[in-house]
């Protein structure tokens, strides 16, 4: 770990405006994905801000009918929160299938959703990969990359993102708002956060330096039936290797967004528009284009199977 | 004291405290963390520095050059050690791959140097700015491309007995299979730590070591000195499994460091160096071939495996047990050891019959299933109470049979369906497995002494150590149903190379080894007692509530000490009776698995171990070590895998969130039944091991608990689910 500055502004302002200021400034939450990434030099941060005492740590109701939650609310707490396990029962069932106990105590919304990927070469700094180090190469394509991506990929990266919580809220159409540092305000739809690797894997979302995710907005709740489906090797503390979250409905439309598969949380609205028809035809969609290895093919037969075992879930 | 004739009734038949399911006395120590781990040894008075370890960034090769100047600048920098600095250092006796010193690359994240600061941040950050440029060579990384280049092992190790080819090739029924085992790390909690301290020419050692002796050894023959100017102590240790059984780098670079920095250094290897600097279980490659008559009896038997290690290693000795499990009198084992530049593979836990167990209990399974046979009515018609390649060679005491019908009997396998892949609840395809488990008994000698003072207390001391075992307790327990004082009277001093050398722990021969050399220290402070009371011999004393009785003679145990405490000390040494007799122990695991019809995962519904293994010399630390050894054999089974980058030569997953073990989840209910018995050809003690034994043949019966559930046979561990998955029923 590299040394570095610290500071912890008071102002949601002062926060977005310290770090605009400065290339190595980085926001801190709960730090458990961060730090990490620091210990190993992954990440070389020179400042952090720490954003713990900025009072975004609170779920309000929406005047649309919806949620507000805080950046700095614990996974613990919001999938907790009795409005979210009552309306958004997808969003608590696939943070309480992410990590461990002790690490959803600490762990933040805008944290886990800017989580990194867990391709193990991009944690090992003696290996080429692109995402670390632009221009090196990517280590996986050729090594080792079962737990990888299969769409959404590139010749750069094929990284998968890590996310359960992303994955929910990426089904629920949830918001991310956020602050720049000339203290003006925007609001993006989550699918439009993350992007996908290119040329430029290193560059993993449309946040601007110094631009702070101060809350996630759910839209009024979506109904139906709330089902997340983590697939995985063993049954509990570990990522998934597929993951279905899905909103079925009684009349069998809905939605579905997957994790494990893609650089982002994954959801196609033509996949959606085939729910009624079965998971085969919306897996298809889902996995248009797909580019895998021999190491991850196995997760196009999973990706339909998990969301035909979902759907008939749904159905019974 | 020599053990060279089967042991007769002696104090330990008494079972007072020997036998007795008795609470880890080091179980508060623990839970309240007062025991005391090697990184933390801590002295208010010492100003200790810190030392954090530069990994090789290539698997083979040579360094060319190092730069050390920008980490000897930064801030808080004490000391930069580097192999190029130290040059050749001679390798210790138990070591393949060398630990430190010199310019040559022979695996991935070798040390290459030390960083020492005040802080370990500081030298954390240091050694990230060492600069080191490689030649790189070319190495052999995969198993299956260098299988062909296999030779034969030093010693030759094929075994054989009958005419295999012949007996195999007119047996009515035959089987013919390749079984895959991957590597695997040991990942143990406590990483691999050490502080060392030198004054003058002495160097003391605070490390995390399985074996005494063997560290204390190898560590002076690294460091070009005298074994008598070292002193090194383990007395706690958070896990092993087999890595701490040899000399590690964290021991040599913190002694290396200490020197260069003039003060103690703590030195711990970060944990991603667990699967890449130390060693591993190795991948094999293993074909079994069974004939058998229709009648189900083993007419003939052949496995052969292959596996890699650097040059100098040795082979993992997959078919060991093959030799002795079954009967048949047509026979043939091999090995072929491949040169490999990975890092050193090594004993993991039951070496040789961990991964062979998981290959033949699936052959096994296969066969049963191809004749018709429930696979435990196959395996007991194949009992064998003799050597088979060597029939005039006995079993010490061998009840597998037992084992087997007594799990079959509590685990209600007769609700096991006789058809693969025809019981289903919900989404889960149900199924149960069976596997033989098998051990060897090893035996080596153990040393201890004992010392009795005027309050009667009786203290142990012997360089044994416990792994998290349970040896505090057996000990105590021995010395306690030997000396006839309650075990609150016992304190036992372990893991210290100035007390006498034990067997240490591994092989399982620590449990029944190191309490023999504490019984032999016993009988010789009994005689010492007897002589001191003036009774005429020890022979027909009885040792009983801390007094001594012979007829209506009583005095108390105290008395026979004056001033200076009574000190006894002696060693079991065993003569021939391992070769007379064939020591091994035996069990039955049965398993019950679900396996999701959907995402084909396989989750763990029960688990039954039963073990005839001597005496069990304490109910509750046995069972712990079974259970914990049946958890290992699920992640063997099912998720634990060292993958290899055969490009880049190198373990990628290294680190605990990409080696998947075991967690609470995946083991909802564990059962281990000891079958009641003593083998007296073992050692004073009667006992044996279990801890390895737990685990060999777990993985086979949770496969074959697979293949029931799905009809699925898949030989290739681990059984993740992109194996199955194919095959897997449409579901809509
Ligand atoms: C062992 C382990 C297992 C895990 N298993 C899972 C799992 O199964 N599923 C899963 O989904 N996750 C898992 N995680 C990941 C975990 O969910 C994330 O580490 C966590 O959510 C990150 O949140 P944090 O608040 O600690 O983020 P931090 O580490 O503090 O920050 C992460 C990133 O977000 C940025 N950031 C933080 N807050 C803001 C803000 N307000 N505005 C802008 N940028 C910000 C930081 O600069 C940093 O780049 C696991 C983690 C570990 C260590
Ligand atoms: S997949 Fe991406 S993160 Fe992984 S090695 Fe390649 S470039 Fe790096």
């Amino acid at each position: 770990m590299r040394a570095f500055s610290y500071e912890r502004p008071a102002s949601i302002e002062a926060a977005a405006q310290a770090a605009a200021g400065m290339d190595g400034a980085k926001f801190i939450a709960g730090g458990t994905n961060l730090l990490d990434l620091m210990k190993l030099e992954i990440e070389r941060p020179t400042h952090l801000i720490d954003v713990n005492r900025l009072g975004l740590d609170r779920i309000e109701a929406t005047p649309e009918g919806g949620l507000r939650i805080g950046a700095l609310v614990r996974n613990t707490d919001l999938a907790a929160d009795e409005r979210v396990r009552r309306d958004y029962a997808l969003l608590s069932r696939a943070l309480l299938a992410g990590a461990s106990g002790q690490l959803r105590n600490r762990a933040t919304t805008a944290g886990n959703l800017l989580q990194r990927t867990r391709c193990p070469y991009f944690y090992d700094t003696n290996q080429p990969c692109n995402k670390r180090l632009p221009g090196s190469g990517c280590s996986a394509l050729a090594g080792f990359s079962r737990p990888l991506a299969v769409v959404g990929v590139s010749d750069a990266c094929i990284a998968s993102h890590p996310s359960d919580m992303a994955v929910a809220m990426r089904a629920l159409d949830a918001v991310v708002e956020t602050v720049r540092a000339d203290g003006t305000t925007r609001s993006i739809p989550i699918a439009d956060l993350h992007r996908l690797p290119g040329d430029t894997p290193h560059i993993e979302h449309v946040l601007e330096q110094g631009e702070l995710i101060t809350a996630v907005i759910l839209p009024k709740p979506a109904g139906g039936k709330q089902i997340y489906r983590k697939v995985r090797d063993r049954a509990s503390y570990a990522f998934a290797l597929v993951a279905v979250g899905a909103v079925v409905q009684p009349d069998g439309t809905g939605r579905v967004a997957i994790g494990g598969i893609a650089p982002k949380p994954w959801r196609k609205e033509a996949a959606d528009a085939e729910l009624p028809n079965g998971a085969k035809a919306a897996a298809a969609k889902l996995l248009e284009g797909a580019r895998p290895t021999d190491d991850n093919a196995f997760k196009l037969t999973l990706v339909e199977r998990a969301l035909s075992a979902v759907l008939s879930e749904a159905r019974g | 004291m020599r053990f060279d004739t089967p042991a007769t009734t002696n104090p330990i038949d008494q079972g007072k405290v020997v036998g007795k399911p008795i609470h880890r006395i080091d179980g508060p120590l623990k839970t309240t963390g007062k025991a005391v781990y090697a990184y933390e040894w801590h002295d208010r008075n010492t100003r200790y520095a810190y030392g954090y370890v530069v990994g090789s960034a290539i698997a083979k090769g040579r360094i060319r050059s190092m730069d050390t100047a920008a980490a000897k600048k930064a801030p808080g920098v004490i000391a930069v050690v580097t192999t190029e600095a130290v040059g050749e250092l001679k390798k210790g006796k138990y070591n393949t791959a060398k630990l430190f010193g010199g310019m040559e690359i022979q695996h991935y994240h070798q040390a290459i140097a030390v960083v020492v600061a005040e802080t370990f941040e500081e030298a954390r950050a240091a050694a990230a700015l060492v600069k080191v440029d490689y030649t790189e060579e070319k190495g052999a990384f995969d198993l299956a491309a260098a299988k062909d280049s296999a030779v034969e092992p030093e010693g030759g190790g094929a075994s054989g007995a009958g005419d295999f080819d012949a007996g195999f090739e007119a047996a009515p029924v035959k089987l013919d299979q390749i079984y895959t085992t991957p590597d695997q790390s040991h990942a143990m909690m406590e990483p691999h730590a050490s502080i060392a301290a030198w004054n003058g020419d002495d160097l003391t050692v605070w490390t995390s070591s399985q074996m005494i002796d063997w560290w204390r050894t190898d560590l002076a023959t690294t460091l070009g000195i005298d074994k008598e100017k070292v002193h090194t102590m383990s007395p706690f240790v958070g896990g092993g499994f087999g890595v701490k059984l040899f000399l590690r780098a964290d021991a040599v670079l913190a002694a290396l460091s200490a020197r260069e920095a003039g003060r103690p250094v703590k030195v711990a290897l970060p944990r991603p160096f667990l699967m890449n600097n130390t060693t591993h279980r190795p991948a094999t490659i293993q074909r079994i071939r069974i004939g058998a008559g229709r009648d189900g009896k083993i007419t003939a038997i052949g496995h052969e495996s292959w596996s890699g290690d650097l040059p100098g290693g040795g082979p993992e000795v997959a078919v060991q047990q093959t030799r002795l499990l079954y009967a048949g009198e047509n026979r043939m084992t091999a090995m072929r050891l491949a040169t490999l530049d990975l890092p050193e593979g090594n004993a993991m836990r039951a070496p040789g019959e961990a991964p062979g167990m998981m290959a033949l209990e699936i052959a096994i399974d296969e066969m049963a299933e191809k004749l018709g046979l429930d696979p435990v009515e196959f395996r007991i018609i194949n009992d064998t109470q003799v050597d088979p390649e060597n029939p005039e060679r006995p079993f010490s005491h061998r009840n597998l049979i037992g084992c087997l019908r007594t799990g079959a009997e509590r685990f209600g396998w007769r609700e096991r369906s006789k058809k693969a892949g025809a019981r289903r609840e919900g989404d889960w395809l149900v199924g149960m497995g069976v596997a033989a488990a098998f051990r060897n008994n090893l035996v080596l000698p153990s040393a201890a002494r004992i010392r009795l003072d005027r309050e009667g207390i009786v203290t142990v001391e012997t360089d044994m150590t416990d792994i998290g075992t349970g040896s505090y307790t057996i000990i105590a327990q021995t010395a306690a149903e030997m000396l006839g004082v309650p075990i609150e009277k016992v304190a036992v001093s372990l893991g210290d190379s100035r007390f006498p050398v034990s067997s240490g722990s591994g092989g399982q021969f620590g449990g029944n080894c190191s309490t023999a050399g504490v019984y032999a220290a016993c009988v010789k402070l009994r005689e010492a007692v007897a002589q001191k009371l003036s009774f005429n011999s020890a022979e027909d004393l009885i040792f009983a509530e801390s007094e001594v009785r012979s007829g209506d003679r009583r005095m108390p145990l105290a008395q026979a000490v004056a001033d200076e405490a009574l000190v006894a000390e002696d060693r079991i040494e065993f003569g021939d009776l391992t070769k007379t007799h064939q020591q091994s122990t035996f069990g039955a695991h049965f398993v019950e698995v679900g396996v999701d019809v959907a995402t084909g995962e396989t989750r763990i519904r029960r688990m039954l171990a039963v073990c005839a293994a001597g005496r069990i010399l304490n109910p509750i630390t046995a069972r712990s070590q079974v259970i914990g050894a049946m958890t290992m054999g699920v992640g063997g089974a099912l998720s634990e895998e060292l993958v290899v980058d055969k490009e880049r030569g190198f373990f990628v997953n290294h680190d605990l969130a990409a080696y998947e073990v075991p967690v609470h989840a995946d083991i909802p209910h564990q059962d281990v039944v000891f079958l009641d018995e003593t083998d007296p050809m073992s050692s004073p003690m009667k006992a044996k091991g279990v801890a390895e034994l737990g685990i060999c043949g777990v993985a086979a019966a949770v496969a074959n608990a697979i293949y029931n559930a799905t009809a699925i046979r898949v030989r290739n561990y681990p059984i993740t689910l992109d194996k199955l998955i194919k095959e897997l029923p449409e579901i809509s």
